[in-house]
């Protein structure tokens, strides 16, 4: 596993900015509710296809990703 | 052993945005305090937030905050900044707040050359009461208070903030950049630093003009307002270093060694 994020489910706001920022689809949308009403986006755990690029992290507006790299 | 490589700013709080899904402002708070993480200057800053939907920025920055009257940020920076000339100081205005209301400070400070840095988040519409015109509403843009469109006969045409004082032998950097993309981000990181550096050196007024999405008032999903961004808004406001005295003067430098050399 190269790399590994962490959405924190109650700061995303689910403007999916970070599903077209992910080149390799990783982050998809999902239908559970969050405490605020929001539905927050999914990482997908399985496969070690994630680099750790931070590019989600960086468009996201609400710094609800975290991402950790070898 | 996983390595952390991205997170919260220190000086961010753990607070949440009360901005909209897909608001610029979180974006360009986020990059302000990467960068007084960056330049190590926590402990010195002090940033004046604006009236309209950063008006509750001190609630998310961890640094010193005094909030100014409507559109009046630059002068109280400009107070702040000759009483502690020591301190980073940096004022953070919206469209509405420097644009109208505040154009008389803004434009004055700017003049003046004070040594401050001004961010000025332009989404094209009042964001806090609704999205009504604002005075960099483009051309034709529908908002509750122009529903046919923004027409010059009636509301004349939107201010180009950033070329204009551009004009003002005051102002030594002036950069416009978006928050639509990774890559436009980190290009407002890198225009956000400058500025800052630039202040600290003791240079003279920078501002760097963000272009931010609003979705909410725009009428357009997060995704669309930045295509929205990229196609129709960059049109009307150019993206691009506007003024760089400092290096303009740097580069005339090494030109003139060039030529004593030879």
């Amino acid at each position: 596993m190269k790399g590994h994020i962490i959405i924190d489910r109650e700061l995303c706001k689910e403007c999916h900015l970070c599903i077209q920022a992910c080149k390799k689809g990783l982050i998809t949308p999902s239908n559970d509710y969050n405490s605020r009403g929001y539905r927050p986006v999914c990482f997908k755990e399985e496969g070690d296809e994630c680099t750790g690029c931070t590019l989600c992290a960086i468009t996201c507006p609400d710094i609800a990703i975290e991402v950790y790299r070898e | 052993m996983m390595k952390q490589v991205f997170g919260r700013p220190k000086s961010m709080k753990k607070n949440i945005f009360h901005y909209c899904a897909g608001c610029g402002h979180s974006i360009a708070h986020r990059l302000i305090a990467e960068v007084i993480d960056e330049l190590g200057i926590r402990g010195i800053t002090i940033g004046v937030p604006p009236a309209g939907c950063a008006v509750l920025a001190y609630n998310y920055f961890d640094i010193d905050m005094i909030e100014a009257q409507h559109g009046r940020g630059p002068a109280t920076a400009t107070g702040i900044k000759r009483v502690l000339p020591d301190r980073v100081v940096f004022s953070y205005q919206g469209d509405g707040d420097l644009a109208a209301i505040g154009i008389a400070e803004s434009f004055h400070a700017a003049n003046r050359g004070e040594n401050i840095t001004v961010v000025f988040m332009n989404n094209a519409v009042y964001g806090m009461t609704g999205g009504q015109m604002a005075p960099t509403s483009i051309m034709g843009q529908k908002t509750t208070t122009s529903p046919t469109g923004r027409n010059n006969v009636l509301d004349g045409y939107p201010i180009q903030v950033s070329e204009i004082f551009a004009l003002l032998p005051g102002t030594a950097y002036i950069e416009r950049c978006t928050v639509n993309s990774p890559a436009s981000i980190l290009k407002t990181r890198k225009a956000i630093r400058k500025a800052f550096q630039y202040q600290i050196d003791g240079l003279g007024f920078s501002l760097v003009e963000i272009l931010s999405p609003c979705p909410t008032n725009w009428k357009m999903t997060p995704i669309e307002s930045c295509h929205w961004i990229d196609e129709v808004m960059s049109k009307a406001f150019p993206l691009g270093v506007i003024k760089d005295l400092p290096a303009a003067a740097k580069e005339e430098g090494k030109k003139g060694e060039q030529r004593h050399d030879g």
